[in-house]
C-alpha cells in the first residue's frame, strides 16, 4: 500500500506542476519531492519494524486474461534503490534554482513524472510492470534532453532515444519467452517468482539466448562497453539536472535490473555467459578510465568516470558472489550520491567562469576556499578514500571479483589507480595553481548550490563513517539475490 | 446485419440530399445513422443468424470489427465536415463513404467467397473515385488512377485465385471448405495455387510488401482525410477479411501460404522501416509505417494459434493504429492546409499550438509503440502470439525494425519541439480539435486499461 503510494505521490505532484505557472512550480515540486523523501523514509520505517508488512506490498489485478498485475513490493533491494532515488530527486531539483528554465512547470513535471517511472521500475515485481515502468521512464528524459538540452541536442537524443529502446525491445521479448514458459495452474504468469522458476526450467542453449535478449537492455542502460557510445554525448548535452537524472538515477534501473531480472533468471545462461559479461565490464573500466585521463572537457571526463564506475559495479554484479551483489547495491548508493555532486560542480563551474575546459581554469581555491573544500570532499568519494561513501563498495566489489577470477580483480583494481589519476588531475587543474583570466570573476556560490554541495558532502562522510544501515540492507537484498541463484 | 442495412440507407439518403436540397442535414444525418448502425450492431451480440443462405453472417468476430470501423468512421465523419465544406461535395463524397463503409462491413462478415469478393469491390472502388477527388490537382489524379489500375489487377488475381478455389473444392462457401479440409481429402494442386494467390491479392489490399508499390503514392496523392479512411477503416476491414480466410477457413493448408507470408513479413518490416526512416514528406512517412504495421499484424495471423488470443491481438492491434491513425491524420489535415506535408510543416508547432503538438506527440508514441500507449500493448499482443510458433527470427527483426521506426516517428516530435517555424499559429476548427483529442485521449485510456477491449472476447 505505501509503495503504491510511492509511485502515486509524483505522479499526482507531476500532473499539479504542469499546471502551475512559473516559480511556483518549482516550489511545489521541490515540496513534492520532500513529502516523497519523508514518505520513503516512513518506509523504510516499517521495513526495519516489520519486513513483510503488508503495508509495504501492493498487489491488483490490471489486465486479467494476459494475467498482469500491478504488483510492487519494497523488499530490502527496491527499498535501497527508493531510498536513493528519493533522496536524490530534492537536491536535483534544488540545483536547478539557479538556472531559470522556460517553461518550468513542464520541467519539473517532467523530473516528477520520472520519479514516478524510476520508483515504478525499482519496486515493481511484476514483469510485465517492471517493463512498463523501465518504458515509461525515458519518456520524461528524453523530453527534458531535447527541450532544456546543449547544442546538437536533436541529433544525441535521437541516438540515445533509439538506442535504449532497441535495447528494451529485446528485453521486451525476452520477457515475453520467459511469460510463455510460466505455468502457474495451467495458467502463464508475470510474477517475479515464476518467472524465476520459468527461466530455470529452460535448457542450457534458450537460457543462454534469454540472457542476451535481456543483457543488452542492461548493458545498454548502464552502459557496459561496447553498448556506451551514445552515453558521453549525451550526459554532456543534457541540461544538468537530466544529466543527474541520467547518471545519478537512470544508470542504476541497468545494474539494479541486472541483479533481480537477469541474474536470477537464467542461472545456466549465466554459467555460459557471466565470464564474456565480465570481460566486457572490465574493458570497460579500463578503456573509460584511460579517455577520462585524456579529456580537456570536465563533464565529459565525469561522463567516462561514470562509464568506469560502472564498469566495475557491472562485474561485481556478474561475478554472482554476496560480496560482489552486496558491494555493488553499496557502490550504486554511492556513486548516484556522487556524481550528483560532481555534475553540479561541473554546472557552478560553467556558470561562473563560463568554460569547462580543465585547461583554462585554475586557482579557484583562492577565489572561493569553501567550494574547493566541498569540491575535494566530493573527489574525495569519488576515488573512494576510506571513509568515504565510496569506499566500502567498491571495497565489497574488489573482493567479489577477486573470487569470481584474480586476473579480472587485477585490471578491475585500475580503476582505483586510474580514478585516483583523472580525478586528482583535473581538481588539481581546476582548483590549484595559478589564477587563470576565466577564475577570476568566481564569487561566492548561491545558497541553493551551496546547499545541495553541502547535503551531498555530509552524505559522502557521513554514509562513510556509517555504512551500517545501508549495509544492512544490501546485505539482506544481496543474500536474497543469492539465496535465489542456488 | 441491421447495421448494414442502415448504413447502406444512408448511403441512399445522402445521394437523395442532393436531388431534395437538404445537403446541410447529411453530415447529422450520417453521425446519427452511424450510432444507431452501432447500437444495431451491439444488440446483434449472442444472437448468431446466418443471412442469405449462409452467405454472410454477424458472428462475434464480424460484430466486434464491425464496431471498430463503425465507431472510426464516425469520428472520420466529424473530422471531415471541414474537408466537405472546403474541397469537396458532401452528397456525392460521403455517400461514396458509405457505400465503403458498405463493403468494409461486409468484408468482416462474409461466409461466402462470393461476398467477400463483392465486399471488397464495393469498398474499392468508391474508394478509386475518393483518391482522385481533388480534380485540379495531378497528384490526386495521378493516386486514383494508380489505386484503380493496381487495384484492379488486385481483384483479377483475387477472383482467379477464389475460381481455382472453386474448381477443386466445388464450393465458395466458407464453412464447407473448411469441413473438405478437415476430413484430410486430397485436393488438386492448383487449390493451392488458388489460394497463394488469394493470399497476394490480400496483401495487395493490406499493401504488405512486395505488394506494396502503390501506397506511398496514393496515400500521398489522395486528399489527406480520403488517406486517413484508407489507413484505418479500409486496413481493419482487410484484416478481418484475412483473418477469417486464413486463420479459421484455411488454417489447415499448412506450409503453403506460410512460408510466402513469412517472406511477405520481413521484406514489409524491412522496406517499410527502412524508406519510412528517409521520407521528407510526414504524409508518405505516415504510409510506409501503414505497411510497417501490416506486417506486425500478419505476424499474428502467421502465428496461426487457433485461439481468442489471436483474434483479440489483431482487433486491438486495429483499433490502436486506427485511434493513433485518426489522431495523426487529423493534425497533418489541420497543420498542412497549403499542402505542404512535408515535416518542415510541423516545425515549432508546440509553440504555434501546444494542444496540437501533444496530440501528435501522443499518436507518435503510440505508433512507435512506447509505453503505456495503445500502441505498446498492441505490440505486445503480437509478440506473445508469436512467441509460441516457429518464427522467433521474425520477433527479433520485428524489434530491430521497431527501434528503427521510433527514429521516424521522433523525427515529427523533435520537428515540433526541438525546430523554429514561422510564427503565425495553426488554427483547427473545433471538430478537428474535439477528434484529434479523443483519438489521442482514447490512445492513452485503452493503452492504460487493455482489458477493455482485450476482454470482450472470452473464448
Amino acid at each position: 500500500m505505501l509503495t503504491g503510494l510511492l509511485i502515486v505521490l509524483p505522479l499526482v505532484a507531476s500532473l499539479l506542476v504542469f499546471m502551475t505557472k512559473g516559480n511556483a512550480s518549482r516550489q511545489l515540486a521541490l515540496g513534492a519531492s520532500v513529502a516523497e523523501l519523508a514518505l520513503a523514509i516512513f518506509v523504510w520505517m516499517s521495513y526495519r519494524h516489520n519486513p513483510d508488512s503488508s503495508l509495504l506490498s501492493l498487489d491488483c489485478t490490471w489486465v486479467k486474461s494476459l494475467a498482469i498485475h500491478f504488483a510492487v513490493k519494497a523488499d530490502a533491494m527496491s527499498l535501497l534503490m527508493i531510498l536513493l532515488t528519493t533522496f536524490l530527486v530534492p537536491l536535483i531539483i534544488l540545483s536547478s534554482f539557479s538556472t531559470n528554465y522556460e517553461k518550468p512547470q513542464n520541467f519539473y513535471g517532467l523530473i516528477l513524472l520520472m520519479q514516478m517511472a524510476l520508483v515504478g521500475v525499482f519496486a515493481a515485481t511484476d514483469g510485465f510492470l517492471f517493463y512498463v515502468f523501465w518504458e515509461l521512464a525515458l519518456i520524461p528524459i528524453y523530453f527534458i534532453c531535447l527541450l532544456w538540452g546543449g547544442e546538437g541536442r536533436a541529433h544525441i537524443t535521437f541516438k540515445f532515444f533509439v538506442y535504449t529502446l532497441l535495447g528494451s525491445l529485446f528485453m521486451l521479448v525476452g520477457l515475453v519467452y520467459l511469460y510463455n514458459h510460466t505455468h502457474v495452474n495451467g495458467l502463464h504468469s508475470w510474477a517475479l517468482q515464476d518467472i524465476y522458476d520459468a527461466g530455470r526450467s529452460l535448457d542450457a542453449s534458450q537460457q543462454g539466448m534469454v540472457f542476451w535478449l535481456i543483457f543488452v537492455a542492461f548493458a545498454v542502460k548502464m552502459p557496459v562497453f561496447p553498448f556506451h557510445t551514445w552515453q558521453p554525448d549525451t550526459y554532456v548535452n543534457a541540461p544538468t539536472q537530466g544529466t543527474m537524472l541520467l547518471s545519478g538515477i537512470m544508470l542504476k534501473m541497468g545494474t539494479f535490473g541486472a541483479i533481480r531480472w537477469l541474474i536470477p533468471v537464467v542461472p545456466m545462461g549465466m554459467d555460459q555467459w557471466a565470464n564474456t559479461a565480465m570481460v566486457l565490464s572490465v574493458i570497460g573500466i579500463v578503456y573509460a578510465s584511460c579517455i577520462a585521463i585524456v579529456q580537456k572537457d570536465f563533464k565529459r571526463l565525469i561522463a567516462y568516470s561514470s562509464i568506469a564506475h560502472v564498469g566495475l559495479i557491472a562485474a561485481g554484479i556478474f561475478s554472482a558472489n554476496q560480496q560482489g551483489v552486496q558491494g555493488a547495491l553499496m557502490q550504486m548508493m554511492a556513486h548516484g550520491i556522487n556524481v550528483v555532486g560532481l555534475f553540479l560542480i561541473a554546472d557552478i563551474l560553467v556558470r561562473h567562469t563560463g568554460t569547462r575546459l580543465i585547461s583554462e581554469l585554475g586557482g579557484i581555491r583562492a577565489m572561493n576556499g569553501n567550494f574547493a573544500v566541498l569540491f575535494l570532499i566530493i573527489v574525495l568519494g569519488a576515488v573512494a578514500l576510506p571513509l568515504t561513501n565510496g569506499f566500502i563498495g567498491e571495497f565489497l566489489l574488489m573482493n567479489g571479483v577477486y573470487q569470481y577470477n584474480a586476473v579480472m580483480a587485477g585490471f578491475a583494481g585500475l580503476t582505483i589507480i586510474l580514478g585516483a589519476v583523472y580525478m586528482l588531475r583535473s581538481y588539481q587543474g581546476i582548483m590549484l595553481g595559478d589564477k587563470k583570466e576565466s577564475s577570476m570573476s568566481f564569487g561566492a556560490l548561491q545558497s541553493t548550490d551551496k546547499l545541495v554541495l553541502i547535503v551531498v558532502c555530509a552524505a559522502v562522510i557521513f554514509f562513510g563513517v556509517f555504512p551500517g544501515p545501508l549495509n544492512e540492507l544490501a546485505e539482506e537484498g544481496a543474500r536474497a539475490v543469492i539465496s535465489n541463484l542456488k | 446485419m441491421n447495421g448494414l442495412f442502415i448504413i447502406s440507407g444512408l448511403g441512399i439518403l445522402a445521394m437523395l440530399a442532393e436531388i431534395l436540397k437538404f445537403r446541410k442535414a447529411v453530415l447529422p444525418l450520417v453521425l446519427v445513422g452511424l450510432v444507431a448502425a452501432f447500437a444495431a450492431n451491439l444488440r446483434e451480440w449472442n444472437t448468431p443468424v446466418t443471412w442469405f443462405n449462409n452467405m454472410i453472417a454477424f458472428d462475434h468476430i464480424a460484430l466486434s470489427f464491425t464496431g471498430v470501423i463503425l465507431v472510426t468512421a464516425f469520428f472520420w465523419f466529424i473530422l471531415a465536415g471541414d474537408f466537405f465544406r472546403r474541397e469537396s461535395v458532401i452528397t456525392d463524397h460521403s455517400a461514396l463513404i458509405l457505400f465503403a463503409l458498405v463493403g468494409a462491413v461486409m468484408m468482416t462478415a462474409f461466409k461466402n467467397m462470393n461476398t467477400l469478393f463483392l465486399g471488397i469491390e464495393i469498398m474499392s472502388i468508391p474508394l478509386y473515385v475518393m483518391a482522385a477527388s481533388r480534380k485540379e490537382d495531378i497528384r490526386s489524379n495521378e493516386a486514383g488512377f494508380k489505386y484503380l489500375i493496381m487495384g484492379s489487377f488486385a481483384s483479377a488475381i483475387l477472383l482467379f485465385g477464389i475460381a481455382l478455389v472453386y474448381g477443386a473444392t466445388a464450393t465458395f462457401d466458407l464453412d464447407k471448405i473448411a469441413s473438405l479440409l478437415s476430413s484430410g481429402q486430397e485436393l488438386p494442386t492448383f487449390f493451392y495455387a488458388g489460394v497463394i494467390m488469394i493470399l497476394s491479392a490480400m496483401c495487395f489490399k493490406v499493401a504488405a510488401a512486395p505488394f506494396h508499390f502503390w501506397a506511398p503514392d496514393v496515400y500521398e496523392g489522395a486528399p489527406t482525410l480520403v488517406t486517413a479512411f484508407m489507413s484505418t477503416v479500409v486496413k481493419t476491414a482487410a484484416f478481418a477479411a484475412i483473418l477469417r480466410l486464413f486463420m479459421i477457413v484455411l488454417n489447415d493448408v499448412n506450409g503453403v501460404w506460410h512460408h510466402m507470408l513469412a517472406g511477405v513479413i520481413a521484406l514489409s518490416l524491412i522496406i517499410a522501416n527502412f524508406t519510412a526512416a528517409v521520407q521528407t514528406s510526414v504524409k508518405r512517412m505516415l504510409a510506409y509505417s501503414s505497411i510497417s504495421h501490416a506486417a506486425f499484424m500478419l505476424m499474428v495471423v502467421l502465428a496461426n494459434v487457433r485461439s481468442g488470443l489471436s483474434i483479440e491481438a489483431i482487433l486491438y492491434y486495429t483499433l490502436a493504429y486506427s485511434a493513433g491513425s485518426i489522431a495523426a491524420f487529423g493534425v497533418l489535415y489541420s497543420v498542412s492546409r497549403n499542402n505542404d506535408h512535408s515535416i518542415d510543416a510541423f516545425n515549432g508547432l508546440a509553440k504555434r499550438n501546444p494542444l496540437m503538438a501533444v496530440c501528435m506527440s501522443i499518436a507518435m508514441l503510440s505508433l512507435a509503440g512506447i509505453p503505456v500507449t495503445a500502441g505498446f500493448f498492441a505490440k505486445y499482443f503480437v509478440f506473445t502470439a508469436v512467441m509460441d510458433s516457429g518464427y522467433k527470427w521474425l520477433l527479433i527483426l520485428g524489434a530491430i525494425t521497431s527501434a528503427v521506426g521510433a527514429y521516424y516517428y521522433l523525427k515529427v516530435i523533435i520537428a515540433m519541439y526541438f525546430r523554429e517555424g514561422d510564427k503565425h499559429p495553426i488554427e483547427e476548427n473545433s471538430a478537428t480539435k474535439m477528434v484529434v483529442i479523443i483519438a489521442s485521449v482514447a490512445t492513452l485510456v485503452i493503452g492504460v486499461v487493455p482489458g477493455l477491449v482485450a476482454e470482450i472476447f472470452e473464448f
